[in-house]
């Protein structure tokens, strides 16, 4: 029996995840991050999210707390995020939210507290190999979050309990519904937890003073101006509002000139992406094995090789985007990732 | 369990229950009826009014039975700042103690809607209200003044004579109201707040049940009911009285009364006893305001080199129940709007945790609490980052 803490959101992974724990005989204490949102929000912090991973933990029988990292959701999620997008990348806020707030400030609290191992509702795998502990893909590949959690290290996955790995979604609503858990059917949180009425753009709009720049051809050529870079990611095609007869994509975002650059598919296309903030779990892979790159939380992976920050694609890949997260697997297995740099000349 | 949270809700002594019972299941009467039945739970409803009143020193017809607390306070400000508005529409402002109940402060803001001009006045770090902000801060248009008589967090008594002073000097027409709610238990309620139009009080902070609180009411002054209805409570406040819940208050606030000297003597030396042993046990533990002015059952405190968050889990985990700043609904622990309004650092803030003491706390419970809190803050203190 260990004692484990067990981060629970009120949905119904995270619901499932405790009830199993608890089922096996461990000690388990639940825990609701508060993170985002004041008075003018939801009404001082009384989220039903709370309510219901409360109403939860009342039925399992378990203690239930709520840790109020609002301050720091801000300065290591929120205000990262924005920034990022003022300067023409594109950040993954779910990624830096498990690194800074759940294995990061709760996990920290956690071995204060004397809890063995941090629990979640994440769709992931833990497994033992002979070099160390190492996250892998869900046995519900459609589900598999493996992604968002790619920069844990050692440390922190040694820490760490993944109850859902071996279960599909289908699997774990029919958990929660044979234990009678309230969350049994909520529906499931897809977007940025952070940002809710109004969507991506108003929200960086009310945070991010207006710059309005150009938008050119890969000549150089201006089709259009737009009034803030924080509006466009590599790789968009949607809303570009350039109407040139064929599809466009944003190819590049230069925060320092205003610019924004569009072209066709193939002016997208590179054969490597540099990284920095690299982890990569135990002895760094030789860079003639086949790995492959996922560049997104449902992104197909795709053949590369790794040396040292640098991944090449065994094909031409459209360009990921700065700031994103590439995840590197050798099969199921991750064996690190890092987060993509603007350096991606061909 | 270790109870250390009396503050927030403290248990019913076991003479109000008694007082109570009989209400829940043998006399269904409502008092508002003409029938016998009727007639039992009004001669009851009313020999509790007379009996609050007689502790209180005030006329039962003074006496305003309400759900709670915060009803109260919501009654006393919005109500008094629009029948103020009403009766001279150039008194438009309201001035409160940046350092009161959540209850006092919403009600305030709510105002703003109505046009009203609010100001919160900061605190001393003593956890006194700034005497010399609040002078500045009423003006002849002040239509209310709250401020409470013990802080609910720090324990800190108000100078509320002080107070009503300068409120009758600066602005005669001006409402006075005092939550009371954290002070029945150690304050003559009557004398402490003496000079004020609207007193706040909560059963369940010294005794009774929750969901019932009384507005003391002075004769004559004009008030709009939040709840209309069919004119009970003098008008004030329609519904149909929590007449079991009422007769139970009455006996707690009468037992409390009766017994006040003995009980702060008694609360004190165990109050006394676990702040002494904190401090000898522990290097880092501070007091959060002027300790002489603390009531007997407060003991606020930084416990440098922890989170109050982590350590209230901590505790919880070995049966010891304390709080920290104002927990809201959820749970969630903000830094106290009381320490910062008083000018305590925020990280100050964020490592102070409540023990609160009360009628129910035993030698026994401080033994106890002498014997783990020290272990629980050290093994912390040990496994910080």
């Amino acid at each position: 029996m260990s004692r484990i803490l067990v981060a629970m959101s009120g949905g119904v992974d995270s619901s499932v995840a405790a009830a199993l724990l608890r089922a096996d005989g461990h000690d388990v204490t639940g825990v609701t991050l508060k993170l985002w949102g004041g008075p003018q929000d939801s009404g001082c912090c009384a989220v039903s999210d709370v309510e219901d991973a409360r109403r939860v933990a009342a039925q399992l029988d378990i203690p239930h707390y709520v840790f109020n990292f609002s301050d720091d959701f801000e300065r290591s999620v929120v205000d990262p995020y924005v920034l990022a997008h003022a300067t023409g990348s594109t950040p993954n806020p779910c990624v830096a939210c498990n690194r800074t707030m759940k294995w990061g400030r709760l996990l920290e609290r956690s071995r204060q507290l004397g809890f063995d191992y941090l629990a979640t509702g994440h769709h992931a795998r833990l497994v033992t190999t002979a070099n160390g502990p190492r996250l892998a893909r869900s046995v519900d590949a459609a589900k598999d979050q493996s992604y968002v959690l790619a920069l844990l290290t050692e440390s922190q996955l040694s820490d760490t309990m993944l109850p859902l790995g071996e279960l599909t979604k289908t699997e774990v609503r029919a958990h929660a519904a044979r234990l009678g858990l309230r969350t049994a059917a909520k529906a499931e949180s897809m977007d940025v937890c952070f940002i809710t009425k109004g969507g991506r753009q108003a929200f960086l709009g009310a945070r991010v003073p207006r710059a309005p720049g150009s938008i050119v051809t890969p000549d150089g050529v201006e089709v259009a101006t737009h009034d803030g870079v924080d509006r466009f990611t590599v790789g968009q095609r949607r809303g570009v509002g350039v109407a040139l007869g064929e599809r466009r994509f944003v190819i590049d975002v230069n925060a320092h000139t205003r610019t924004v650059t569009v072209g066709g598919r193939n002016d997208l296309l590179r054969d490597r992406v540099h990284l920095t903030d690299t982890t990569i779990l135990g002895t760094p892979p030789s860079r003639d094995v086949v790995l492959a790159a996922q560049m997104s939380a449902h992104g197909a992976p795709v053949d590369c090789t790794v040396e040292g920050d640098v991944v090449r694609f065994a094909a031409p890949q459209p360009r990921v985007a700065p700031g994103q997260v590439v995840a590197i697997y050798d099969g199921d297995i991750v064996l690190g990732a890092g987060i993509a740099l603007s350096a991606d000349a061909a | 369990m270790i109870y250390l949270d009396h503050a927030a809700s403290t248990p019913m002594r076991p003479d109000a229950v008694a007082a109570m019972l009989p209400f829940l299941a043998e006399h269904p009467g409502n008092p508002s009826g003409s029938h016998g039945a009727s007639r039992v739970a009004k001669t009851a409803l009313e020999a509790a009014r007379e009996d609050v009143a007689d502790v209180l020193g005030c006329e039962p017809r003074e006496v305003v039975f309400t759900g709670s607390g915060s009803e109260s306070d919501n009654l006393a400000v919005k109500a008094a700042a629009w029948a103020a508005h009403e009766r001279h529409t150039e008194l438009d402002g309201v001035v409160v103690s940046a350092i009161e109940h959540k209850a006092v402060l919403g009600a305030a803001h709510r105002l703003t809607d109505s046009g009203c001009r609010v100001a919160e006045v900061a605190a001393t770090l003593a956890g006194t209200v700034d005497l010399e902000r609040l002078a500045r801060a009423i003006d002849d248009r002040t239509s209310v003044v709250s401020v409470m008589t013990v802080n609910n967090e720090t324990g800190v008594v108000q100078p509320l004579q002080v107070v009503a002073a300068i409120v009758r000097e600066r602005a005669p027409h001006a409402l006075l109201h005092t939550d009371a709610v954290q002070a029945p238990q150690w304050l003559d309620i009557g004398a402490a707040t003496r000079g004020f139009d609207l007193v706040s009080l909560s059963g369940h902070k010294f005794g009774g049940p929750k969901g019932v609180g009384v507005l003391v009411r002075r004769d004559g002054v004009p008030l709009t009911p939040l709840i209309e209805g069919g004119g009970h409570e003098h008008g004030l406040r329609a519904g149909t009285q929590n007449v079991a819940g009422i007769v139970a208050f009455a006996s707690a606030l009468r037992f409390t009364h009766d017994n006040r000297d003995t009980e702060r003597a008694r609360i004190a030396m165990l109050r006394d006893r676990l702040e002494a042993a904190l401090a000898d046990n522990l290097g880092g533990v501070t007091a959060n305001g002027d300790p002489d002015l603390r009531v007997e059952g407060a003991l606020h405190v930084a416990i440098d080199g922890v989170e109050a968050e982590t350590l209230l889990v901590a505790l919880d985990g070995v049966g010891v129940c304390a709080a920290s700043g104002s927990a809201c609904s959820s749970g969630a622990i903000d830094p106290s709007h009381v320490l910062l309004a008083m000018g305590v650092a925020r990280e100050r803030a964020l490592s102070s945790i409540r023990m609160s003491l009360g009628w129910a706390s035993t030698d026994a419970d401080i033994d106890a609490a002498i014997e783990r809190i020290p272990t629980v803050v050290r093994r912390l203190r040990e496994r910080a980052a």
